[in-house]
């Protein structure tokens, strides 16, 4: 049979998806325990012992100086801005997507200026947020909010110019008015394809939340990657990275459920 | 009398010449099949119908008045595909002319309202034979199930004219026949005007009362536009036989 038609079963499948783990995995441990063979001291390929140890005090011992579970302020202090920018940048973008690709007018007078916008990168522009806004919490949710609005806003744009004509022809032989297509015929398809555009998004908002945070924070999950590794403290850094990624995961899968079950006709309709 | 009246109307695309110099009087409560092969422009006319194309020269009339230049109420229409809203159930989307109707803001109706809604809209899905599938979404349903729907949907808003796009073209050839004898029924208890486009010639002559041909005299050349070849009266008695046979 030709490859192209050959098909792993159930359990092949599971295997092969755990594969690439376990051999990164493996890889690392075998690393880490050749170095510490030559240097039992040393940090730049930690063991697990280590990094448990080094997590056993960032997560649950109290800090010292402030009584703080670092980790745990670290992190509702990253997604607090984080969920911040992305609930302005998707409030923002789906009224401004939703309108821009209806009505013409709006069309001609945003699409250009808004496709010029989102060439502008958001990392060059940050400097001039931290001497506008200062170096505090607006700096930061601003940074995300620019950094994700532009591709969701022209996304949705799009979104909404694909919708079949017929659609809108339709509504408006029911007697719809601009506004009542709006409301009862684009704003509900596009909220499933809100979702889809901010699952896309979370990949750039998590980076420039770190970028910020390296740059001007006094806590965060990014900031503390950059504090420790002056340090060499590879064996905090590692686990933040493994956290960090963990927790954009289950937005991805909280995200996807919710598509899925506030929008249960949207797969079918999709399919068509 | 005549509902629609289609006057010296051209429809010239660039240098391409689609519809030449068209002429067409259609009677209230006439049942108007439109055929011809593809690509003669029988959509297109249909289209300016609906006011999503407005002719080049010349002018269409309903009721005397002139055609608005973008789709009212009182064209109703049914098209081959994307008729009905996928993300309203089979009821929502019955619903939702007359929701659009009497709540202009919110599009939306609630409470005593919403359920005397719910109880015509309810009715309408008995009548087109789609009673158990008022929860389900249009993408459960079959393509035949569909377009009863999107003929339930139409009618709902009561239009003057209901134009048909191709509207059974992509069904199999039992479920063409059933939703014919549904079209035909429908059209019976509400004497609407229906203009209908097909490719289907027996189609044609079994819902019509009178089938008109287009064509393009000279296909290769652009200059000459499509016109009426043929305007056939159909009768009923020879209709009552196809629909026997």
């Amino acid at each position: 049979m030709r490859l192209i038609n050959r098909h792993p079963g159930r359990l092949a499948g599971r295997a092969l998806a755990a594969t690439p783990f376990i051999a990164m995995v493996a890889l690392y441990l075998i690393a880490s325990a050749i170095r510490h063979a030559a240097n039992p001291a040393d940090k730049l390929l930690p063991s697990i012992s280590q990094m448990a140890a080094a997590m056993n005090i960032m997560a649950f011992t109290q800090d010292m100086a402030t009584g703080d579970y670092l980790m745990l302020t670290d992190t509702l202090a990253s997604l607090q801005r984080l969920l911040e920018g992305l609930a302005i940048s998707v409030g923002i973008s789906f009224i401004i997507g939703i309108s821009v690709g209806m009505i013409p007018y709006l069309r001609r007078l945003f699409v250009p200026f808004i496709s010029a916008f989102s060439m502008v990168p958001p990392l060059a522009i940050l400097p001039i947020l931290f001497i506008i806004a200062g170096i505090g919490e607006t700096a930061k949710v601003t940074l995300i909010v620019i950094g994700t609005a532009p591709f969701i806003v022209r996304d949705l744009i799009m979104r909404v110019e694909e919708m079949p004509q017929a659609q809108l022809i339709k509504a408006q032989t029911l007697g719809a008015s601009s506004w009542q297509i709006g409301l009862r015929v684009v704003v509900p398809q596009m909220l499933p394809r809100l979702i889809d555009s901010l699952r896309l998004s979370l990949g750039p908002a998590w980076i420039y939340l770190i970028s910020a945070e390296a740059i001007a924070a006094q806590n965060g999950l990014g900031y503390r990657i950059f504090l420790v590794r002056r340090y060499f403290a590879m064996d905090i850094i590692i686990p933040y990275v493994i956290w960090i990624t963990l927790l954009a995961f289950l937005f991805d899968l909280a995200l996807r459920h919710l598509q899925r079950r506030v929008f249960p006709w949207f797969a079918g309709a999709k399919a068509q | 009398m005549s509902t629609i009246e289609i006057k010296d109307v051209w429809q010239i695309y660039n240098d391409r010449v689609v519809l030449e110099k068209l002429n067409l009087n259609i009677e209230e409560g006439s049942f108007v099949s439109i055929v011809g092969p593809s690509g003669c422009g029988k959509t297109t006319l249909l289209r300016m119908l609906m006011s999503e194309e407005i002719p080049s020269k010349g002018g269409i009339t309903l009721d005397g008045a002139p055609l608005s230049h973008e789709p009212t109420q009182e064209r109703g229409v049914v098209f081959q595909r994307y008729s009905v809203f996928p993300h309203l159930t089979v009821l929502g989307n019955v619903l939702l002319p007359l929701e659009l109707k009497e709540s202009r803001w919110l599009g939306k109706l609630l409470g005593p309202r919403r359920y005397d809604a719910k109880a015509e809209a309810r009715q309408m899905l008995e009548h087109v034979g789609l009673r158990g599938a008022s929860e389900q979404y249009p993408a459960q349903l079959s393509g035949g199930m569909q377009q009863r729907l999107a003929l339930a949907q139409a009618l709902m808003a009561k239009p003057r004219v209901l134009l048909l796009d191709e509207p059974f073209s992509a069904l199999d050839p039992g479920t063409r026949a059933d939703i014919h004898v549904l079209t035909k029924r429908l059209w019976e208890e509400t004497r609407m005007t229906i203009v209908m486009v097909t490719h289907d010639i027996s189609e044609a002559f079994r819902l019509g009362t009178r089938v008109i041909v287009l064509e393009r005299p000279t296909p290769d050349n652009p200059a000459k536009g499509a016109r009426i070849t043929h305007d056939i009266p159909v009768h009923p008695r020879a209709k009552d036989k196809k629909g026997a046979a």
